[in-house]
């Protein structure tokens, strides 16, 4: 299974509203599923559809405009905020994303979705601004993500800025490792660790 | 330099740290539900691996229960089947599991405490974002993902950065009728819902300090809800007489070995914070939200900011929160016409809560337009409050008592508010459909949640406050166990509704 992510070239969905929650990315009724797959079709469903009706989509929704597509989630600041819940990464991943942009995410949200190869970046809210503009005018407008450069370009424009992201964890993504195979490696470490705290 | 709380509990758990990424800690506690551990279990055993510390989890179902005839097989199916598979799970891992059924039955974050489970010193993670709760014993305690709960339950420990620091002094006594869902609710309205994002809290000051530990634990509760990874308060002698003689907190020598350590619990003068914010407990009075973000808070006597009082860049949301909240900038939220209080969830649903309302409620009738819904956070909140006859109280006034879980809070079950009805809730989340397609929620306290239930309208508790000869408050002259400046909640304080009251 190659999870590994390390660039993504792609048109973009931006959704240009701040403080979105996980309660919005997958509501709680669609949280009874044992597994992971399948929430994509969920994803921002009271904001997709009227009255809970996959037949009656809200025609003035990003997701519902066929002239927004690709790989790449654009949002407004503090992305994911509220509930823990690691199926919003999960939804947003099995729509078909694989990268989220924005200037401000929530603690939670950006290690789930890290844990499941949905890179998060963030860009300065006037990187971000840009990003908005650039789609207003043209939708099929692409962004370029390189993770091993760690950079985010407006390829209509050229403009580029530079993300942050963790030694640790940029590895972990290019090369496909979780952190329970980290975690697994070190288990004698733990139990002697454990032995000394007893 | 002196050490914080959160440093001294952080460096005795650290395995390692990775040079430029995280470190490797060791969890002592690992809370289990129904919704966020299905996957984490499969993941587990695709790795075919076993869980590697059974003994340090523990298992309840609260999230997607029934709160009404828990007796009987849940109706819908893919609940039942939820549920059925934490059971199989957590028989097959040698998991304790206090299920429906069990006399420990109830929300994670009200169980843990009450059962002297949750402990100062610890590191607790539950796939949950309010566990953040247990922080008001002095742990580090935060919600996790899923991913991170399959790490917990594979080996023990869950690579993290280390968070920055705040601390939030709140000095000063509290108004009459102030309570601690005021204080939190207040605290987010001034740091915003993603003012603490990157950081651990800890609550200090001499208000903190008065306050009981189901009090403080409604503070740390909602510490998420401005973005913070955790919040903390640092154990006292309030605590450890709250844990003392609970089932599983520790007896005899082990007691006296553990509290020569939690009295080493606290940040030292010199420690230094990131950032401090100082509040002057006087300021805050009963507050509720009126948009769709706990920022979003304002006094029950306040006005809905006008649009021009709101900064450019939020602009678009506060226009988008208003409308889908029906309501109008400018406005006052006093008089507002309430359907339906909810009054329950991890933030506000212990016997402290139930007995706050009570004593409010105690003699009266809920109002015509409203319907009121109490969930005890656990089996052993609802059984006490029968015995103190809090039920009864309840039932006179035309409430409904339900049976535990998580219920409205995340509308998760059939506990839903219908669309575009207001509820004034106890909970913690005022998000769009929180509680159900279209539902619109007011975020209050018990007690603001006690004045909704019998007038039918936001109101301000201390219109109903009155002062008795002797300078001391009542409430109606009905004595109060828990409020602000007199009626603070007291741990485990006789309840009030038994006293000869006068109407």
């Amino acid at each position: 299974m190659s999870k590994a992510i390390s660039t993504i070239q792609s048109s973009f969905v931006p959704l240009n509203i701040e403080n979105v929650d996980t309660d919005q990315i997958i509501p709680a009724r669609f949280l009874k599923a044992t597994s992971r797959d399948g929430f994509g079709k969920n994803l921002f469903r009271d904001w997709r559809y009227s009255n809970d009706d996959e037949n009656q989509p809200k025609e003035d929704f990003i997701l519902n405009n066929p002239s927004y597509t690709g790989k790449i989630l654009v949002a407004g600041k503090n992305f994911g905020c509220g509930s823990s819940r690691e199926h919003a990464a999960w939804a947003i991943k099995d729509y078909g994303f694989d990268v989220v942009i924005s200037s401000f995410y929530a603690d939670i949200f950006k290690s789930n979705a890290l844990n499941n190869f949905l890179l998060p970046v963030q860009v300065s809210e006037g990187f971000l601004q840009k990003i908005f503009k650039a789609a207003a005018i043209d939708s099929s407008k692409e962004l370029n993500v390189d993770l091993r450069q760690q950079t985010v370009t407006l390829l209509s424009t050229g403009e580029q800025e530079k993300f942050d992201i963790n030694v640790y964890k940029k590895t972990c993504l290019l090369n496909g490792y979780d952190d329970i195979d980290y975690l697994l490696s070190i288990r004698n470490e733990i139990e002697e660790f454990e032995a000394q705290k007893s | 330099m002196g050490k914080t709380l959160f440093d001294k509990i952080w460096e005795k758990h650290i395995v390692r740290s990775i040079p430029d990424g995280p470190g490797v800690l060791y969890i002592d506690k690992h809370f289990i539900h129904e919704v966020t551990s299905p996957q984490a279990f499969n993941g587990l055993e695709k790795r075919g691996m076993k869980v590697l510390r059974p003994q340090q989890v523990v298992a309840t179902a609260d999230h997607n229960v029934p709160t009404m005839q828990q007796h009987l097989p849940i109706k819908d199916e893919l609940s039942r089947k939820q549920v059925q598979q934490l059971i199989d799970n957590c028989k097959k891992h040698d998991i304790e599991l206090y299920g429906l059924g069990h006399p420990f039955q109830g929300i994670v974050h009200v169980i843990g405490p009450e059962l002297g489970i949750t402990q100062p010193g610890m590191t607790i993670v539950c796939g949950d974002s309010h566990t953040s709760t247990h922080g008001a014993f002095g742990a580090v305690a935060f919600g996790i993902g899923t991913s991170e709960v399959e790490m917990v339950m594979a080996t023990q420990c869950l690579l993290q950065s280390k968070p920055m620091l705040m601390r939030i002094n709140i000095e000063g006594e509290l108004n009459n009728g102030v309570v601690s869902k005021d204080i939190i609710l207040y605290i987010i309205s001034k740091i915003s819902a993603s003012g603490a994002t990157g950081y651990f809290v800890e609550y200090a000051g001499s208000a903190i300090r008065k306050l009981s530990m189901e009090a403080r634990m409604t503070i740390c509760n909602m510490s998420i809800e401005m973005g913070a990874r955790g919040g903390m308060i640092a154990p006292d002698e309030i605590a450890f007489e709250y844990i003392n003689g609970r089932l599983f907190a520790p007896s005899g020598d082990q007691w006296i070995k553990k509290m020569a350590l939690w009295k080493e619990l606290y940040s030292d003068q010199d420690a230094i914070f990131d950032k401090e914010v100082n509040i002057n407990a006087a300021d805050i009075e009963p507050m509720i939200t009126y948009g769709t973000n706990p920022g979003m808070g304002i006094s029950v006597n306040g006005r809905i900011p006008s649009e021009d009082q709101v900064a450019e860049n939020e602009k678009p949301h506060f226009v988008k929160s208003l409308q889908y909240m029906g309501l109008q900038a400018g406005a006052k939220i006093k008089g507002k016409k309430v359907d339906y209080v909810f009054i329950g969830s991890c933030t506000n649903s212990r016997i402290e809560d139930l007995r706050m309302v009570a004593s409010f409620v105690k003699g009266k009738k809920k109002a015509d337009n409203v319907e009121v819904w109490v969930v005890p956070g656990s089996k052993q909140v609802e059984n006490q409050a029968k015995e103190e006859g809090i039920d009864k109280v309840f039932q006179q006034a035309g409430f409904i008592l339900r049976q535990p879980g998580c219920s409205a809070c995340l509308g998760m079950n059939e506990d839903k508010i219908p669309a575009g009805k207001y509820c004034i809730s106890t909970s913690n989340r005022n998000f769009e459909g929180r509680q159900g397609p279209n539902a619109r929620t007011l975020l209050a306290s018990p007690l603001t949640a006690a004045v909704a239930a019998i007038t039918g309208e936001v109101g301000d508790v201390r219109d109903y406050l009155s002062t008795n000869i002797t300078g001391e408050h009542s409430f109606n002259n009905l004595p109060v166990a828990q409020s602000g400046l007199l009626i603070e909640k007291t741990s485990n304080s006789p309840l009030t509704i038994d006293h000869e009251q006068s109407h």
